[in-house]
């Protein structure tokens, strides 16, 4: 069952429709429930590995849903520390619940400040708006 | 592509916006593609009812004393094999064998026959059959005037309350008071009909259909639903540029009649098709999309995820070395080599 639209005030969002929740000199990395809704029940999740570094704004791994495939954008740059295996094996998490079990990755930052130039949940909600 | 303000809509475009379905371009027209989503509405079909407004699909009437030399010469599949009320699948060729449409053929009366042809061949097929006309043969592109659903699944004919049939046969009838043609005939391997009734009826219809249960359908349920049944797709899989025989619709063919092209499908099955189209299901986690390369020389023309294997499924054109069942395929799914395995068609078979 997808989950309602939301956008929990807690997170930061890239315009790409990524969300990070940062946690100290981690983040936790997803994408937000617009992505998931526009792109239909997700079927696969392509990971990167752990150990390997993702770059803040370029693609770290793909999703799919039935009929499309889209790149997920890394909202901060980082290390790997851990891929969601519950998405992996059950891909259809993410439109259920992306804010929670549906999380893709947990990263170290390598560069805490990126943080500052990722949207507010208001700044995020404007965004889409003018969609 | 048309821009999207001249996509045409179908009789039941208001409909499918109340019942919130995502609306896309397909062949020209602005179709849903799912309301619900696509794994439910799959699911549906397989299990039950689904319901799928394919009133883009164009409709040809040809008629006359001529009509069936007309199409005997142009249609692969013997016409003379149907009696009215009975249907059959068959291919409109080119004169190198080529695949112009695939279509079903209707014998309606004795001198009478109705094509069901694909949306974005509509104009191409009437254009070429018009060509072809003799004294004796009218052609005439009825298409605006009909509205066709088809309501597939295994409890399909029970929700409509209609008697047993033979597949590939049709007759006339009433639901809900409004008049339809019955077609047994479909694009998801399962049981059920398509309904093929005046324009003006069509909501009337679609709300008849729905009170009985069948569940709505989009674009998309039935691109996954044909594909694990390896029904294939125009376009897709087949073509101006592909044969019948390396598609492996060598049955819809009757070689011993003449038609446009037949020489050279007479040819490539004599020397055996240099390449076959075959199905084939991942062996690890990756979906197959259209265009990927096969290592050896392959291509996928149709992939997705397959909604009761959930696991990636598809079709593609393999050098017939590569054709047999069980042969080991690596595809290229965005640079990455993944493994893949030819399997018997159909990819996705009830276990009854």
């Amino acid at each position: 069952m997808a989950a309602a639209e939301s956008y929990p005030d807690d997170l930061k969002y890239h315009e790409e429709h990524d969300w990070a929740r940062v946690e100290g000199d981690e983040a936790v990395l997803g994408i937000t429930w617009f992505a998931a809704d526009a792109l239909g029940e997700l079927v696969h999740f392509e990971p990167p590995e752990v150990g390997s570094t993702v770059a803040k704004d370029q693609s770290y791994g793909e999703v799919e849903s039935v009929k499309a495939v889209s790149d997920v954008i890394a909202p901060l740059s980082g290390e790997v520390l851990e891929v969601n295996e519950q998405v992996v094996g059950a891909p259809e998490t993410v439109n259920e619940d992306p804010y929670g079990n549906g999380w893709l990755l947990r990263i170290r930052l390598s560069d805490p400040a990126e943080t500052d130039t990722l949207l507010d949940v208001g700044a995020y909600r404007e965004l889409l708006a003018n969609q | 592509m048309p821009m999207s303000a001249t996509l045409l809509h179908t009789p039941l475009h208001d409909r499918h916006v109340e019942l919130g379905a995502r609306m896309v371009p397909f062949a020209g027209w602005e179709m849903p593609v799912q309301y619900e989503a696509v794994i439910p509405e799959h699911r549906a079909v397989r299990t039950d009812a689904g319901v799928f407004d394919v009133s883009h699909m164009g409709e040809l009437e040809v008629e006359g004393p001529h009509a069936r030399d007309l199409l005997q010469s142009a249609l692969s599949n013997d016409l003379d094999r149907l009696e009215p009320g009975q249907a059959q699948y068959t291919l409109l060729t080119n004169e190198d064998g080529g695949i112009i449409d695939d279509l079903i053929a209707y014998r309606v009366g004795e001198c009478s026959y109705l094509l069901v042809v694909n949306a974005s061949n509509r104009e191409n097929a009437y254009a070429w059959l018009k060509e072809r006309e003799v004294r004796g043969s009218d052609v005439r592109d009825v298409s605006d005037d009909c509205a066709l659903l088809a309501v597939q699944g295994p409890r399909s004919i029970e929700r409509l309350g209609l008697p047993p049939a033979r597949p590939f046969t049709f007759a006339e009838t009433s639901i809900d008071g409004v008049e339809v043609m019955v077609n047994r005939t479909g694009y998801t391997g399962e049981d059920g009909c398509e309904l093929l009734c005046m324009s003006e009826d069509a909501v009337r219809l679609w709300d008849a259909v729905l009170e009985r249960g069948a569940v709505p359908c989009g674009l998309g349920a039935r691109d996954t639903l044909r594909l694990e049944v390896c029904y294939p797709l125009h376009g897709n899989d087949i073509g101006p540029d592909t044969d019948a025989i390396s598609a492996g619709l060598g049955w819809a063919c009757a070689l011993g009649k003449e038609f446009e092209g037949v020489e050279v499908l007479r040819r490539v099955k004599a020397n055996g098709p240099e390449r076959r189209l075959v199905a084939f299901v991942m062996e690890e986690k990756a979906i197959p999309r259209p265009g990927m390369p096969i290592d050896g020389g392959g291509e996928v023309t149709s992939g997705s995820h397959s909604p009761m294997l959930e696991i990636g499924v598809g079709l593609g054109y393999v050098p017939a070395g590569q054709a047999q069942p069980d042969t080991e395929l690596t595809i290229d799914v965005r640079g990455r080599p993944r493994r893949a395995r030819v399997v018997r068609k159909p990819i996705y078979k009830r276990e009854d």
